[in-house]
This record gives C-alpha cells, structure tokens and sequence, in this order.
C-alpha cells in the first residue's frame, strides 16, 4: 500500500505539520489576547490527518475543509495571514469580516469549498462538485472531512449514499478523534469501527492511524487515485484524539486525565520527528532551517493581520446576491468536447434495463396520466380550456375556480393518485 | 414598471402557439438544455419516468444520462449535490418532485446556498423547481405552499408565475441568473389553463409584477392561481360598477414594491389574496410596505383573502372551505370598496 515518499515529500509533511501547530498556537496567543472575535478551535494532535490527506491531492482537486482542517488549508496554498484575518474578523481577510474561523473558500483558484457550522453538509455539495468535475473531463476529485459526531447526521448518509449511486470520485476522511463536543464516541455510534458504516453504501474503506502522517498520507494517496480512476467513492476513517476542548472556552475536564496522557505520549509530529530522525532524513539543521522558516512567515503575517483595519459597517449592507457578470463571470470550464454532452450524440434510449429480465417502456409521452390535479389532457379538449375569443387582452380566458367539483377525472389520474410515501 | 400589454400573459407574438403551464415549463427546460451545456436536470423520478407530472418528458432521450439525472430520495443529498455543481459553473436545474419536500433541504438551502455568495463570495447558479399549491385534494404533505419559508431568506430569490407565458420566460430566466433561484409551479394550472408563447427565444425579467387588468377603485395583489381567482372576482366586481385593478406578482423576492405602490396610490385601497395561510404570508409583509410608504394614501385597511391558518386538509369539502375563492375575494373587496 505504502508508496515511497522522496526526502523532500518526507519534508514537506513535517513543515506543513509544524506551520499547521505553529499557526494553531499563535492563534491561542491572539485569543488570550482578545484578538479573536469569536471561537478558537484547535486540531492540536490531529495534524497528520488534516496535512497527510490534503498532501494527496493535486492541485485541480477540490476541498472543503472542516473546523479542525487547518492543516489541509495550509497544504492547499492559503496564507497563515488569511487564518489569522479569519479568526479576527478582518476586512482583509478571505471573507472580509462577514464569517470567520476556516469558514471560507476559493472557488477559481484553490478550489475551496467553505464550510458550514452544520455538520455533513459538505458531503453531497462535495459529491455535487466531483460529479462536475466528472461532467466537465477534468479528472479531478473532491475531498472532505468530517468528525465522528457528524457522521450521525441525516446529511452524512444522504450524501454519502449519493457519491456511492453515482460513483463520485469523491473521497471522505472521517476524522474519529473520540469527542463530539462532550460526548464520547461510544454514545454516538455503537461500532467500534466507523469505517463500518462505509458497508451500507457498497463502498471501499479503510482504516489508518490518525497519529501516523506517512501512513495517513499513503493511504489518501490511494484513496484519491482509485477515486480518480472511476471506482467510486472511499471513505478514510483516521484514528486519533481531541486534545484540546470542543473550543478555547471548554477545558474538557469530561476528558480522563490518563486518556489525554496516553494520547499526548502519542504526538504526531514528536511521532513523526523520531521517525525521521530514524530514517535520517531530518537532522537538527534541517530542523532549525525549518523553525526558522515558519516564525519568521508568522511574525510576519501576524503583523499584517493585526494592521489590517475591521470592516466598515456598511459593508454589512452588501453582497447578498450576485449582480450578474460584473460581479462574478460564471464559465465551466471544459476538459472534454462539449459535442459529447450535447444532441444528437447525447440522445439514448430512456428505459430502464434490468438484468435477466430486458427493459421496460418509455414515458407515456405528454398526456400520460400525472401525479395529482390532472384533468383530461388539454389537447382532447379543444376549445375547452384553451384561450379563444380573448383577442389581444393579457389575460388568457381561464376557466379556472378555487376548487373545482371535478377536479380529478377517472381514468387519467385515478391510477397514480397513491401518496408518494 | 411593466403594465399589462406587450411584456403580458401573452406576449402579443402573432407566431406563438398555445401551450399548457406544464409545456411551457417544458419548452423552458429543453431549450435552456439545448442553449447551454452547463445547465443539467436533476431530481426524483426525472429521467425515465419523465417526472411525476411529467415536465421533464422527453429530457432524458435528448439530453442522456449525465445531463438529466434520476437521485435517490435525498432532498438534502440533490440539493448540496446541485449546489457542488453550481460551484464549478455548471447550471442545474433541481426538480423537487412535490415542493412540500423542499423543506426535507431546509438546512442545504438556507444556510449553504442561499449564504455563500454573501459570505464567502461563491455564486450558486441554480434552479429549485417543483409542483405547488392545492386545490387539487392533495392532502397536508402535497399541497403546500411554502414560499414564505424562503422569502424570508437574503441570497435566494422566489418566483411564483400563474401563467404559461410568465412561467417559460421567468424559468428561462431564473436558469440564466447567477443567484439560486426557488421556482414555485402551482400544479393546478398544470393543465388546466393554456396560453400563448412565442416562437423564439424569451426571458421575463425577475423581480417584475405585471398588471394583469386594470381598475380604479381598488388594488388586488395576488400570483400563481390565486392570480385567475382575482380575476374571477374582479369580473363579478365589475359587474356591481366596482373595477379591481388586479396584479400579479409573479416574483415574491425581490418583490416588485414600485408597480405595487404605484396601483395603490393610484386606488387608495389594497386587498392581497394569496393561497398560503395567512399569519406570515406575503401580505403582511405588503401591509408593512404600505404602511411605511403611502400611509397617507391608504383610504381603507389593507385587506387579505388567504387560506385559514391550518394544514390543508384532505377531503373535497375541508379543502375547499380551506382554500380563498372568488367569492371571498369578491366579498372582501366590496367590503374594502365601501371606504
């Protein structure tokens, strides 16, 4: 499974691991210093999952980060500067104040996907992209994330069963850190595995150790490249541990001390410095070029976020909709010849084909008989309905009463008159 | 403003055929499909079986499967789905197979499609269609009209239509639109009423109400098939020297506020008829409109006909005593015309 990593790969995931800690701690800094508006989450020993899966994806692919995704923002190309504005509700940040924390995207470049504060709701509009990208020809795939406690949403299933049907290249990380808030995993989902739940949609799963960025990493890998070649979505659940509270505010003292120890023993990056220590890859110039690299970036952004002003409130007042090209010029853009999508080669035969047993008919064409509130097809009655005599008035003379005595007409609707559920 | 003739119910083209309301919606689909690749069709029972009502026959033979696509029973999962896709430029048009279920989305619509743009400057280009209203003994949970759910939304924008011609060129319009669009097709004029549509290609512009006949002594506002009920009454009206001047709304957000205060200032008097209930329906947010901009001209209290404030029932008779008619409309705008 493993696929071998070059030293700079290797590299790569220990700054991204570092700038994603390195970030997260300012960020306290900042919040005890009133500087954050609103909450602080942290991903505080969850690094290697946010870093290692994102690291899979190629540039063109998509992702729609979760709360406790920093890691994955970093990896993708966003500036520490653009977290921080977040965070402080600044006028330059991606946002421009009017949301904050990882609650923003980049639809033309970076191809983010901004999240909502409702769980799940990221799977069917990732699933929605990845069959887009599949329409278009651009081969991309789509990820995201989300927690053990969002995967019990009604959303988590609708959508996930969706990516199956459609064999999205789509791929989920379900990120099972043992918390939803305050409650332990066991009062959320009774499997020991949340892989598991991969099985009710027909897909693959797999199961890696969140604490373990190589292995993370090898496994999204080959997650991402089968979900690119056509088989389907894959759900990834990575193993780990909340160390911190849901947010700033909570200390989760609901949290055994020995549990938090036996995870704090277990820290990703400590992990994954030994490892390569190990396996000579990092040495302590390697490591100080890299520390280096990362506070002198910070010192810098942090300067440029705390100077960047709060937004004018009238900026309040503005954006809710699009004005049309002036403000956003809406183009897919095409990877494969639009004369495949388009009639006549377009055109097939709409039945429905069921193994052993051939195919079925068409539709009933126009008149067929619909759901509710049908009438004798127009085109049987003529001059019944139909607007004559009206010459140039507007309104078309309509029979039309509130509640007509003869509403549905036997044998045109009376078959299909069953309620839907 | 737009007044009656010309951008009207009819259009005035001379090379126009009578189409049913669901054939106008129809033509919409197909030749938006036909015009621009971006734009799929998406929902329950939409491919194949044509739709439950049938709008979308024919679709899927000209268009194939990854143009016109058939989902499992997941108003949340098509929704985010169609959202997704709007992401990456495409145009999809959601089918919601009874609007009552667009409520199944509630959280899709009203916290991801309808903020993005706002918040994180994403346009959702997308349409969510589906079959409205009552009067056709439906029953509580296919009969709604849940319009107001989502006019009290910023970001989306809400078009009721009530007649063939406003339904092709408005659809057409809402699929070019860059906001995501709530398209609310009142299945009783499904096929109950025809009207013309022109040849050639045409769009109504969103956010126009339209004059559909015109009066003096008092204003009527109403959309979708309450519009034809108006109108109904207004023709009784006349008959007792009292001339309605009625209008159609056509889209409930943005509403039209200058075409609506231009009438009542000209009237003095204002009654709103809607088939949704009353606590909470449009009218109460035109009261309020009123109120703030041609207090002075207001001769009478704004007046509204709607449904009582209940589930719509099942049986023939609870739903018809449920529903406005024109005879409740025509008592309650000769009782305003007294003022």
């Amino acid at each position: 499974m493993k696929k071998e990593l070059t030293r700079q790969q290797h590299l790569d995931l220990y700054y991204y691991m570092r700038l994603n800690r390195a970030v997260e701690d300012m960020m306290v800094k900042l919040f005890r210093q009133n500087k954050i508006v609103g909450g602080l989450y942290s991903s505080l020993g969850q690094e290697a999952i946010s870093v290692g899966t994102a690291y899979a994806l190629e540039k063109k692919d998509w992702l729609a980060p979760m709360i406790r995704n920093i890691g994955a923002l970093l990896v993708k190309g966003v500036p520490p500067r653009d977290i921080f504005m977040q965070h402080m509700a600044k006028y330059d940040s991606p946002t421009k104040g009017k949301d904050g924390t990882s609650h923003f995207g980049d639809l033309d470049n970076l191809h983010i996907v901004s999240p909502i504060s409702m769980l799940g709701d990221l799977i069917p509009v990732m699933t929605g992209v990845a069959m887009a990208g599949r329409y278009l020809g651009q081969k991309i795939v789509a990820m995201t994330w989300i927690g053990d406690g969002g995967s019990s949403t009604g959303v988590f299933h609708e959508g996930l069963n969706f990516a199956a049907v459609q064999k999205a290249p789509f791929v989920l990380i379900l990120e099972n850190n043992l918390w939803a808030y305050s409650t332990p995993v066991r009062k959320q989902v009774p499997l020991e595995n949340l892989a598991d739940r991969a099985k009710a949609y027909g897909i693959d799963s797999y199961i890696v150790d969140g604490n373990d960025v190589v292995a993370v990493y090898a496994t999204a890998k080959e997650a991402v490249e089968r979900a690119r070649a056509g088989e389907g979505p894959i759900l990834i659940e990575a193993k780990s541990f909340r160390r911190m509270g849901h947010a700033q505010h909570d200390p989760a003292e609901y949290v055994p001390k020995e549990m938090r120890a036996y995870w704090e023993a277990r820290d990703p990056i400590a992990l994954y410095e030994k490892y390569l220590s190990t396996e000579k890859l990092l040495d302590s110039r390697n490591k100080k070029e890299i520390e280096e690299k990362i506070d002198t970036q910070l010192v810098k952004d942090r300067e440029f976020a705390e100077n960047s002003p709060m937004p004018p409130p009238e900026l309040a007042e503005t954006g809710v909709y699009c004005t049309g090209d002036d403000c956003h010029k809406i183009r897919a853009k095409w990877e494969r010849p639009m004369a495949e999508v388009t009639p006549p080669r377009s055109s097939v035969r709409a039945v429905w084909t069921v193994p052993g047993f051939g195919s079925g008919k068409g539709s009933g064409g126009a008149n067929a008989p619909i759901h509710f509130g049908d009438t004798q097809p127009a085109a049987r009655e003529p001059g019944n309905k139909t607007n004559s005599a009206n010459g140039g008035k507007p309104m078309a003379k309509m029979a039309v009463k509130a509640a007509p005595k003869k509403t549905v007409k036997a044998g045109a609707a009376g078959a299909s008159r069953k309620a839907r559920r | 403003m737009a007044k009656a003739n010309g951008s009207g119910a009819n259009g005035g083209g001379s090379n126009g055929t009578q189409v049913t309301f669901l054939e106008a919606i129809k033509q919409a689909m197909f030749e938006e499909m036909e015009r621009d690749p971006a734009v799929i069709l998406i929902g329950e029972d939409v491919g194949v079986y044509g739709g439950a009502f049938k709008t979308s026959e024919g679709l899927l033979e000209r268009f194939g499967w990854e143009r016109v696509i058939d989902t499992p029973i997941s108003e949340s999962a098509i929704i985010g789905a169609a959202c997704g896709m709007s992401y990456c430029g495409l145009r999809p048009i959601v089918e919601m197979q009874f609007i009552d279920f667009i409520v199944c989305a509630f959280n899709q619509i009203t916290n991801f499609v309808a903020k993005g743009h706002y918040l994180w400057n994403a346009p959702a280009p997308m349409v969510v269609r589906g079959p409205s209203g009552g009067g056709v003994h439906g029953g509580p949970f296919h009969s709604a009209n849940p319009e107001m759910y989502f006019v009290h939304t910023p970001g989306l924008k809400v078009i009721y239509p009530s007649t063939p011609y406003d339904a092709k060129g408005l659809l057409k319009a809402a699929v070019r639109d860059n906001n995501p669009v709530l398209f609310f097709e009142h299945k009783f004029l499904y096929r109950r009423i025809k009207g013309e549509v022109p040849a050639g290609d045409y769009t109504v512009p969103i956010g126009k109400a339209v004059v559909r006949r015109e009066g003096k002594h008092l204003t009527i506002l109403s959309y979708a098939a309450m519009m034809h009920t108006s109108l109904e009454a207004a023709e009784a009206l006349a008959k007792e020297g009292i001339e309605a001047e009625v209008i159609d709304l056509r889209t409930l957000l943005p509403l039209d506020e200058e075409t609506i205060l231009h009438s009542v200032k000209k009237t003095n008097k204002c009654l709103v008829v809607h088939e949704d209930t009353k606590t909470g329906g449009i009218a109460g947010e035109i009261a309020a409109i009123l109120c703030e901009k041609a207090f002075g001209d207001l001769d009478g209290p704004l007046m509204r006909v709607a449904s009582l404030d209940t589930p719509v029932p099942y049986a023939p008779t609870l739903e018809e005593h449920f529903l406005p008619n024109a005879k409740k409309i025509f008592s309650a705008a000769k009782e305003l015309a007294r003022y």
